[in-house]
């Protein structure tokens, strides 16, 4: 901004700023708070600002729930399950953006209805067919629903990254003798390795983030943090404390994930719309 | 999107010494994985669904089984549950869209002016864009909006008012007040970028002319959100119509159907009420229906694009 704006409307842009930031944050904030209180501290009316922090309900919760077992479950769904596809999704992407025929656009469009299929269309016949082949309750079964769902995203953010490499660049290499593979793993990937990042963040988080399937699908070996989360939802929520204590312990590696990764994200996220 | 209908699949990038057949073999190898999976995944449960909708199936009740015909979607299509949670989806998707879209502009535009500490007010606004359903479901539900010990309850005591129930009272509007909650983020963080985006010198010059901050976001800043916007509803609409995690966890669809979408009413069917064949034909209903607004949103979005 080259044009000095008024003071007054300076302060008033940062009050505005600050305060709808707060208001937004407050419920996540309350929520770290409310964790490190015990269960009576957390139930006081009118609501405590100040207190002795305790780690008690952090205590009860890593008693009661095997927090890591369903932290790890997690993570070896969300990791699986986006690895899986971006190893299926690069080649596609490939395909798509230097081997284009007439065909592309279509089965572009196509491959982005399959994700508006709903879930809950298909849930009786997933689940039977998970369980008629003993794919019920286990990592394997939710990573590779998981990896569906996030495949037609993830090939369409690919093709759009791949879209910016030059493709004179591709083609020298190939002058020099490379095959396709080694055009694609030591040519295409170093260069497009950024946006093949922030894909596979937002896959990372979708899969980490979601509930529907593993609600549904996993019960007890393969239940994931939003289950361990569910868990907490039944009339013992009402113990403020441990559920803010799992919560945080649910949402904390992601959101310290996001932060750190939110510039990477945004790149990923806005599929080419923003130029 | 944009690059997709941007190069025209034609003005390809072929590489102009290679044999056309050899390529086309080449492209149709490395993409038939990913294709034939999500054929696989988009054909197999579709078509299950769509017999199963056809039988007398429910897991509890072995006797009950053999050929309905559309049984099922008759029961259903004059069941007013099922009305009601084809409005209650419509009014989520509306209501959440239209907060999202409408606020995510105010705020992109707001978090666009330089401020002390901008970096990190933004970094706080877009945390709810990472916490799960569940957790924001719960935390909503009882930290926040729980009548006796809800800080918002709390707040309305201090100023002297009667705390409301909001999820017995306002079951629809506060699970669509929750999820907004969730996705406004989202929408902030793309159109922020977009008006980031913005040509700097056409906005002085606008300003040079005389035209005011409205005037400057009507004709200016607007027309160039578009594309943003296209993709934000787009997204957005994908994930809406499924909504379930939010009212699971704080309704249960209740009170009745008050809060009951089309996804939670086949759930209850389906897992609940173990009543497989009512639940498919509402699963092939939500996937025509999911099919109907896609062609819109895709053509909507489409034609947005490539303007």
């Amino acid at each position: 901004m080259a044009l000095k704006t008024k003071t007054s409307t300076r302060i008033g842009v940062t009050a505005l700023g600050w305060s709808i930031a707060l208001w937004l944050f407050f419920p996540i904030f309350w929520m770290i708070l409310t964790s490190f209180k015990s269960e009576v501290q957390a139930i006081s009316t009118p609501p405590k600002l100040f207190f002795m922090p305790t780690l008690s309900s952090y205590g009860e919760v890593f008693e009661r729930a095997s927090y890591w077992h369903f932290a790890l479950n997690t993570v070896i769904v969300s990791v699986g399950a986006t690895a899986i596809a971006v190893v299926l999704a690069v080649p596609a992407a490939y395909s798509m953006a230097f081997l284009p025929s007439k065909r592309t656009r279509g089965i572009l469009l196509w491959m982005l209805s399959t994700r508006m299929l709903p879930p809950v269309g298909v849930l009786v016949p997933i689940y039977l067919l998970a369980r008629n082949t003993h794919l019920l309750d286990t990592c394997t079964g939710l990573a590779v629903v998981d990896m569906l769902t996030n495949l037609p995203i993830i090939v369409w953010m690919l093709y759009t990254f791949f879209r910016e490499v030059p493709a004179p660049i591709l083609e020298a290499g190939r002058m020099d003798g490379a095959t396709r593979w080694q055009e694609m793993t030591m040519v295409l990937l170093p260069l497009a390795l950024p946006g093949i990042a922030s894909t596979a963040l937002l896959s990372l988080i979708l899969c980490w983030n979601e509930a529907f399937w593993s609600l549904n699908l996993t019960s007890s070996h393969a239940a994931p943090l939003t289950a361990f989360i569910a868990s907490f939802s039944s009339p013992e929520g009402l113990f403020f404390g441990k559920l803010s204590a799992a919560s945080t312990l649910a949402v904390a590696p992601i959101l310290v994930f996001g932060w750190i990764s939110q510039k990477q994200l945004v790149r990923g996220l806005t599929f080419g719309a923003v130029k | 999107m944009q690059a997709v209908l941007e190069h025209s699949p034609s003005a390809g990038a072929t590489a102009p010494n290679q044999t056309k057949t050899g390529g086309k073999r080449t492209g149709l190898l490395l993409l038939s994985p990913s294709v034939l999976l999500l054929l696989a995944w988009s054909l197999v449960p579709f078509v299950m669904t769509l017999w199963y909708s056809t039988q007398n199936y429910n897991l509890v009740d072995p006797t009950l089984h053999g050929f309905a015909g559309i049984d099922n979607y008759r029961y259903l299509l004059t069941d007013p549950d099922f009305l009601h949670s084809l409005l209650n989806t419509f009014v989520l998707v509306a209501g959440v869209l239209l907060i999202s879209v409408g606020g995510g502009t105010l705020l992109a535009v707001l978090y666009d002016q330089e401020f002390f500490g901008r970096g990190i007010a933004r970094i706080l606004v877009i945390s709810p864009f990472f916490i799960m359903p569940t957790v924001s479901a719960l935390l909503w539900k009882n930290l926040m909006l729980h009548p006796i010990y809800g800080v918002y309850s709390a707040m309305m005591r201090a100023v002297g008012l009667t705390p409301i129930d909001w999820l017995a009272r306002f079951p629809l509007l506060t699970i669509m007040m929750i999820v907004a909650w969730e996705w406004l983020p989202f929408a902030v963080l793309i159109l922020l970028t977009a008006v980031q985006s913005l040509d700097g010198e056409q906005r002085e010059a606008a300003r040079m002319d005389g035209a005011g901050p409205i005037a400057r976001f009507r004709y200016i800043i607007l027309p160039h959100l578009g594309r943003a916007i296209s993709v934000v509803v787009m997204i957005e609409t994908i994930y809406l119509l499924t909504i379930f995690a939010e009212i699971s966890v704080t309704t249960a669809g209740g009170p009745g159907v008050a809060s009951t979408n089309l996804a939670y009413l086949i759930y209850s069917r389906a897992l609940l009420q173990f009543d497989v064949g009512g639940a498919s034909a509402g699963g092939v209903i939500a996937i025509i229906f999911a099919n109907i607004v896609a062609i819109f949103l895709v053509r909507a979005v489409a034609r947005n694009l490539e303007a």
